[in-house]
């Protein structure tokens, strides 16, 4: 046990390590990150201007698909699972996670999924074009031959997530140093257990969705075909059911995150800290029963219609109390602004004005009207981008010295901060606006009113992109060429078993649990 | 032997990553197999599996033999194993799901009731909502050239399904009693209990796949029937490979026990394969109400 990492390219194949578990998940989702990114390039490269100029609307479609499933199954979710290898163990004191070979498996079967995905841009009749919400009949009856591979892709992208989770939850439950009880564990631990109880109850269901689509497309059950008695309207209950706490399982881990950043740059301990988990639950257990939000427009009777607008709204209270407490952590701090907490703040700002337009998208009659604009994509991407991705910025930025005990440099960091701020903001800001005034989504054309606005958001999209690249660069240079830091603590207000450690991390940590008082 | 305070983090290992390998030829395989392909990724990748499987069980069974396990590792593999039972029961309850909402609102629109008229009218006019669906909309709409043809009869609750329920449940009273005797040490009990489970489980399949073809060569009751043939076979079908799974994995044990490796207190292979024996079980029980009788 005592001794470090295995030397050459076994190290990263055979590791049972939960750091350098945690690294490849990280690594993995940045080159997913950047691939989904790629895709999104040539959406707005082909919505620069009004007509078709670069691709055709079928590739369009394949583009707007394989840009959502990447993001959010290969960028976004493996990028948290990834930081809560890294810290969870080192965060509540413990030697590992309590499956180390099972947590390889979780990681190393992603590869493959991906790979499965991606393969399919090159199948014949092309990827996926269905959309990343993959509705039938367009999933089914219309789908192009590659839908196959595409549902067992699903399958074992579920199964990572898992095994992924069973093992967080087993470590969290089970592995927490002596002292360290429930109400003591940093937020992090809190909001990542309660993800990880939401996927092991929803990816099933997605199992499920993928298994009926799978019998309707190749052995003739009518689950979503009415002709057989079915309904295409139950495929969309199914995967919301999955799909809403999906969006939770998403932001979750990154409110995590959030809550340890703002009080170490706040130099005060976070605001209300039973509230945050009761709020945290709060939002889990609501959001099983809210998921037909998504469905308004498909005639719905008013009894439903009703329902899930009322219970819908009701998210907007826990995570209010959310908001609230961060701004009251941050009220009278001695705030200093380095790199994470900009990111932080940001997220704060810009998460709120994407639960706002969520809460007029709640309202029934007018989602009537918003739904399938592009409204809806500045609502999901104000929570998704500024969302979930700046806090995993900012993590990755709060943590890097713990990690590889190198300092990033603070004028980069910040200089990458307001890149991605404002071109974050110029894309995605207009979008608002063409919703409102009525361009639907997933199309490759548009009429000319929505002229100027595209362009500015395209614009937005290419600066937006740049400050990935830089983010690159910028993580790069510290493990290479950073100032080496030692100090067990990087930052003054920093608290948490993760910071008595020494920087860098050692290969194994809490070998013997400390004593938490 | 291990104590309390320290927490047994295997070294590296190379059976994650030839499990991953076999689990994604297993998905590429399936994609091919599927479409008209053959079926040998597939294998491959499911043998590959297989030998993992039985090596990384082989492994961890010998780790604890060896004494590295304590109570806390112990309890990792406990709480592992019932949280996978708890995914397994959201798959079926997606499945559930499905079923009701078919039989309680998908049906009745098509058949012109509340929001339902205007579909009914002009898209399968003359179909009428009813369980079992005899009828499918298809066939009212286009007769004999209908895609979906509905089955003729469907399965009698109260004859083999009926059986089986008797026996699924006397299978789960023997494994309680297998567990018992084992944690009294008595191995002959044990090894008697467990092996009249096992041999009830086969039993059970066997009246399953009797029961399938009497549905597809006697009554027209296929996948292909429409919606109480799709629910039916999926539900039911997932179900039976939940139970050969239990009677391999109980399969297992018992051949375990024969060697003797399980003591009174320490038995959680068996343990954990007898929690999930009883979760088909009350899986079943959900099956036999709501498909079988109330569905007939
Ligand atoms: C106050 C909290 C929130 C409310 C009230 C809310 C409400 C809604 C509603 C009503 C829709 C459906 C709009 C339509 O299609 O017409 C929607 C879409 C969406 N929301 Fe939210 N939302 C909230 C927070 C979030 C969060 C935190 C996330 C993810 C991190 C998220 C991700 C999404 C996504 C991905 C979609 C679009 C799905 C699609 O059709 O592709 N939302 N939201
Ligand atoms: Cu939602």
């Amino acid at each position: 046990m005592a001794h470090g990492p295995a030397k050459g390219i076994g190290r990263w194949i055979f590791t049972t390590n939960h750091k350098d578990i945690g690294t490849l998940y990280l690594w993995f989702s940045f080159a997913m990150f950047l691939l989904g990114g790629f895709f999104a390039m040539v959406i707005r490269a082909e919505l620069f201007e009004p007509g078709m100029q670069i691709v055709r609307p079928e590739f369009f479609n394949q583009m707007t698909t394989m840009h959502g499933l990447v993001m959010v199954f290969g960028a976004i979710m493996p990028a948290f699972v990834g930081l809560a290898n890294w810290m969870i163990p080192m965060m509540i004191g413990a030697p590992d996670m309590a499956l180390p070979r099972m947590n390889n498996l979780s990681f190393w079967i992603l590869p493959f999924a991906f790979a499965i995905l991606a393969s399919t841009l090159f199948m014949e009749g092309g990827a996926p074009n269905f959309g990343w919400t993959f509705y039938a009949p367009l999933s089914t009856t219309y789908a192009p031959p590659s839908v196959n591979y595409f549902i067992f892709g699903v399958h074992i992208m579920g199964a990572s997530s898992i095994m992924g989770s069973i093992n967080i939850i087993a470590t969290v439950l089970n592995l927490r140093a002596p002292g360290m009880t429930l109400m003591k564990m940093p937020l992090f631990v809190w909001t990542w257990l309660i993800t990880a109880f939401l996927l092991v109850a929803v990816m099933p269901v997605l199992a499920g969705a993928v298994t009926m689509m799978l019998m309707d497309v190749n052995f003739g059950t009518s689950f979503f075909n009415a002709a057989g008695g079915g309904d295409p309207v139950l495929f969309q209950h199914v995967f919301w059911f999955f799909g809403h706490p999906e969006v939770y399982i998403i932001i979750l881990p990154a409110f995590g995150v959030i809550s340890a950043i703002i009080p170490a740059f706040s130099r005060k301990p976070l605001f209300g800290y039973s509230s945050m988990v009761y709020a945290t639950a709060a939002i889990a257990f609501l959001s099983f029963i809210v998921w037909a939000h998504h469905m308004f427009t498909v005639g719905m009777p008013l009894t439903g219609e009703l329902y899930f607008m009322y219970a819908t709204m009701l998210i907007a209270v826990p995570t209010g109390v959310k908001v609230f407490n961060w701004i009251s952590t941050m009220f009278r701090g001695a705030m200093t602004f380095e790199t994470p907490m900009l990111f932080a703040i940001a997220f704060v700002i810009l998460f709120t004005m994407g639960g706002f337009t969520g809460l007029m998208l709640s309202i029934a009659p007018s989602d009537i009207q918003y739904h399938d604009t592009y409204f809806v994509v500045a609502h999901f991407h104000y929570v998704m981008v500024a969302g979930a991705v700046f806090s995993g910025t900012a993590a990755v930025y709060y943590w890097l010295p713990k990690w590889c005990g190198k300092m990033y440099d603070e004028t980069m960091g910040k200089l990458q901060f307001w890149i991605a701020f404002i071109g974050f903001n110029i894309t995605f800001f207009p979008q608002h606006f063409l919703g409102l005034a009525g361009m639907p989504r997933r199309y490759a054309d548009y009429a000319l009113q929505f002229a100027d606005w595209n362009m500015v958001s395209s614009i937005g999209a290419f600066i937006y992109g740049a400050a990935q690249l830089l983010f690159l660069f910028n993580v790069i240079r510290t493990i290479v060429a950073g100032k080496p830091v030692t100090e067990p603590k990087t930052w003054e207000g920093a608290e948490g078993l993760e910071w008595t450690l020494p920087t860098p991390a050692p290969y194994h940590t809490f070998s013997t649990p400390p004593e938490v008082k | 032997m291990a104590t309390e305070s320290s927490y047994y983090v295997p070294d590296q290992s190379r059976l994650p990553i030839f499990a991953a390998l076999g689990f994604g030829s297993m998905a590429v395989g399936a994609g091919s197999w599927v479409q008209g392909g053959s079926p040998m990724i597939f294998l491959a990748g499911a043998l590959l599996m297989a030998l993992v499987l039985y090596t990384w069980f082989s492994t961890v069974i010998g780790e604890n033999m060896a004494g590295m396990n304590n109570a806390q590792v112990k309890r990792s593999y406990v709480w592992g194993m019932s949280w996978f039972i708890f995914s397994e029961v959201m798959f079926f309850a997606c499945f559930f799901g499905a079923l009701f909402y078919v039989r309680t609102l998908a049906l009745p629109w098509l058949g012109g009731e509340g929001k339902g008229v205007p579909t009914n009218d002009v898209l399968w006019h003359g179909f009428e909502a009813t369980w079992p669906l005899f009828q499918t909309p298809d066939q009212v709409a286009h007769g004999e050239s209908a895609q979906f043809i509905g089955p003729e009869a469907i399965i009698d609750p109260w004859h083999v399904p009926l059986l089986n329920t008797i026996i699924l449940l006397s299978s789960s009273v023997t494994v309680h009693f297998a567990h018992t005797a084992i944690k009294n040490n008595n191995r002959s009990g044990f090894t008697r209990w467990l092996g009249l489970t096992w041999v009830l489980g086969i039993v059970f399949v066997a009246f399953q796949i009797a029961e399938y073809h009497e549905a597809y060569s006697e009554l027209g009751l296929t996948l292909a029937s429409g919606i109480f043939g799709t629910t039916f076979f999926m539900l039911t079908g997932f179900h039976g490979a939940h139970v050969t799974l239990g009677t391999i994995m109980l399969f297992i044990q018992w051949l375990r026990g024969l060697k003797g490796h399980f003591k009174p207190d320490d038995n959680f292979g068996f343990e954990a394969s007898s929690w999930y024996w009883h979760f088909v079980d009350v899986v079943w029980v959900g099956l036999f109400i709501f498909v079988y009788v109330l569905g007939s």
